[in-house]
């Protein structure tokens, strides 16, 4: 009788073995990050040099010369004067209210979290659109990565590297990334075939087409993954301050210890701010870009 | 390159393709010649092409034509690689298009091809210009000699001043203007086109069928154009093919394909076809039965009577002069027998060209009472057409009697 109680009770392994399984693996990456934590961290070094060099620009240089460089830069792209105006009106106003320094903490990591999303997603899509072997293989991991929850590889990269803001970069590249990975890969696929078949008859090389035909027609594409990625990068700076990431969330993660409604309210305003400023300025520029591809009045 | 003047310039022996996983492993199956469908029932596997034998000469417009799922799209795409054969060679002026390396296939298709497409394939986001330009900065042309070129064949195909402007703000028979002008500026000399003109509405449709012949009489390119079309092959073809489930089912002069249809199936086709546009004078005319050559009436009226009608076609050493019927030369025969043929009123009847179509002379041939004349331009008679003949050719019931008789010429 006692041989069929798995009918009744799942048949589970036993304690001590699931311990042993658990303390088998946190040693080993315990002694892997010991071994070669230093090592990774030095890899990084540049890295951070860069996030320190640029977050102390934005944070030290005068606040007209910033909020001046960010609407020239903002009306560049978007050639709009009303997104212009809005974006000094925002800046002005959370200056006012005190967030100046946080908001610039946040941007300078978030532009630098998206540029690095940019440089390793584009070219991975460009991988996954050659092959449909690498899509197969790169399309669960995405999965994975949009899926975990971002506390659960929060833990490793913490013990490999500490605390930070070279961690607080990984993590939040490794929840972003997804998007911009999955659209360019989608946008190249997606390319006329007889324009790129067009490209191949006139005797064009593979990088000829990828330059001058795939790129620039899955350009709306990836571009709505960039904006995507924007986007998530920006909700994950709360999380991201929860090891030791400086800028807005940090405030949001005190208010939420201490029930501030008003400055969690205020901080949690400024992020959005900042997200709309984002997405308009890179909707206006891929719109803007693109703008031959309806121009006509024929069909 | 005059050696090869007269040997074809593109060679296909025995083209085999069969789309599928493990096409070699099928390609017995195909070669015992089992049809299509048994073949997909049976692997999977899709019989795109079956031994495609073709020559095709310099400077000639090769039409290959069937319905959708022939073949032909696949087949064009053969010559320049696009798609790779399953089984076969195919020679581009004795180069064997299999055998070049991938850097040797870009230069091939950079010089030697080029390729309009039936939806354009235009880059929405390059303006006209360089479009056209396109093929040019894929060899590496500089920007300055290849807009100036691209700018001319632009004007050539009748879009001057539409440079700056975006493939999207243009019509569809405008796009690919666009696209033969893109073709046309690599001076490549074999121009593949892929159902060209099969996404423009008719009325375009004939006007660029139009414009292609009327370019092709100063390029002389060898032109293979891809048609599920009767009309326009048997308008613009000098030869077609014509293919059904991946074969070769005939290959011939518009004429051949018109009047001897080698099967029940290219028959259904030319059924349909409108044949007083697709016939020219030249292809049912009938060599000239009576010729009048007398320097002076009355020697005319004696050879006159010699013959067996009542009307004639008086001819000197200036070529065709006129009809001549036998009421009036015996009226004129009255007033002087001596008078020379010169000065004799010949009957107002037009003569016809060889080239030109039957639609265009009807009215003509049936008005006269005699049988047309039809002169070279030369001014030399080639043949005549008389009504009965023109309404027995237009009509089904006349089919057979007249394919003996073009078999005999």
């Amino acid at each position: 009788m006692a041989d069929s109680s798995w009918l009744s009770k799942f048949p589970k392994m036993d304690r001590s073995t699931l311990l042993e399984i658990r303390k088998t693996l946190d040693g080993l990456y315990r002694d892997f990050s010991r071994e070669y934590g230093d090592l990774i961290e030095s890899f990084f070094d540049p890295l951070l040099d860069f996030l320190i060099w640029f977050e102390k620009l934005l944070v030290q240089s005068p606040w007209w010369a910033v909020l001046i460089c960010i609407t020239g830069f903002v009306y560049m792209a978007s050639r709009s004067k009303k997104l212009s105006v809005g974006v000094v009106v925002a800046f002005l106003l959370i200056g006012y209210f005190g967030m100046w320094q946080d908001t610039m903490r946040t941007l300078s990591i978030i532009t630098v979290c998206t540029l690095l999303a940019i440089a390793l997603g584009v070219p991975i899509g460009i991988l996954m659109a050659r092959s449909n072997r690498v899509q197969s293989v790169v399309t669960p991991i995405l999965d994975v990565m949009q899926t975990m929850p971002a506390f659960v590889y929060l833990i490793p990269v913490v013990m490999l590297l500490g605390i930070g803001k070279v961690p607080g970069v990984i993590a939040v590249i490794i929840y972003a990334i997804p998007p911009v990975i999955r659209l360019t890969n989608l946008g190249i696929r997606l390319v006329n075939k007889e324009v790129l078949e067009a490209a191949t008859a006139y005797g064009a090389t593979p990088m000829q087409r990828l330059l001058g035909v795939q790129l620039p027609l899955a350009g709306p594409t990836i571009m709505a993954g960039i904006n995507q990625t924007i986007m998530m990068a920006l909700a994950m700076v709360v999380i991201a301050s929860m090891i030791g990431v400086k800028g807005l969330g940090q405030p949001v993660l005190k208010s939420i210890t201490n029930q501030y409604f008003t400055l969690g309210l205020f901080n949690g305003l400024a992020i959005v701010a900042l997200a709309i400023i984002f997405d308009r300025t890179s909707q206006a520029y891929a719109k803007r870009t693109q703008k031959h591809v309806q121009g006509g009045h024929h069909d | 390159m005059t050696n090869q003047q007269n040997k074809p310039v593109i060679q296909v022996r025995d083209l085999y393709k069969v789309f599928g996983k493990h096409p070699a492993k099928v390609m017995p199956m195909v070669k015992e010649g089992l049809a299509k469908d048994e073949v997909f029932a049976k692997t999977n596997h899709n019989v795109g092409l079956r031994s495609i034998n073709l020559d095709i000469e310099r400077g000639e417009i090769f039409v290959i034509m069937g319905l959708s799922g022939s073949g032909k799209s696949t087949l064009i795409r053969h010559f320049n690689r696009l798609i790779e054969p399953t089984e076969g060679k195919i020679l581009v002026e004795d180069v064997d298009v299999m055998k070049l390396s991938p850097k040797e296939l870009e230069t091939f298709r950079r010089y030697k091809m080029s390729m309009v497409f039936q939806s354009f394939g235009l880059l929405p986001h390059h303006t006209v210009i360089d479009n056209v330009a396109y093929g040019l900065s894929i060899q590496g042309v500089d920007k300055a000699t290849r807009n100036a070129k691209a700018h001319q064949w632009l004007e050539t195909v009748g879009l001057k001043g539409y440079d700056d402007q975006y493939p999207a703000q243009l019509s569809g028979g405008q796009q690919q203007r666009v696209g033969l002008a893109r073709a046309l500026c690599t001076d490549a000399e074999i121009l593949l086109m892929d159902e060209a003109f099969s996404a423009l509405d008719p009325l375009i449709r004939s006007e660029m069928q139009d414009q292609l012949i009327e370019l092709q009489k100063d390029l002389n390119k060898t032109i293979i154009f891809i048609t599920h079309d009767l009309d326009e092959a048997l308008r613009i073809g000098d030869r077609i093919a014509i293919l059904k489930d991946g074969n070769l089912v005939q290959v011939g002069k518009p004429v051949d394909i018109l009047l001897n249809p080698a099967d029940d199936y290219v028959e259904a086709f030319v059924k349909d076809v409108n044949r007083p546009r697709a016939l020219t004078v030249e292809t049912v005319m009938r060599p000239p039965a009576h010729r009048l050559t007398a320097d002076t009436i009355g020697e005319a009226l004696k050879e006159m009577k010699r013959i067996p009608s009542n009307y004639a076609y008086y001819i000197n050493e200036d070529g065709f002069q006129g009809v001549v019927c036998q009421e009036a030369l015996e009226e004129a025969a009255k007033d002087d027998l001596k008078a020379p043929m010169d000065e004799f009123d010949t009957e107002g009847v037009e003569p016809v060209l060889p080239g030109a179509s039957l639609e265009s002379i009807i009215p003509e041939t049936l008005e006269a009472d005699f049988p047309i004349p039809v002169v070279d331009a030369d001014g030399d008679l080639q043949g005549e057409l008389s009504r009965t003949h023109l309404a027995g050719v237009l009509s089904d019931f006349y089919e057979t009697e007249e394919t003996q008789q073009s078999e005999k010429q």
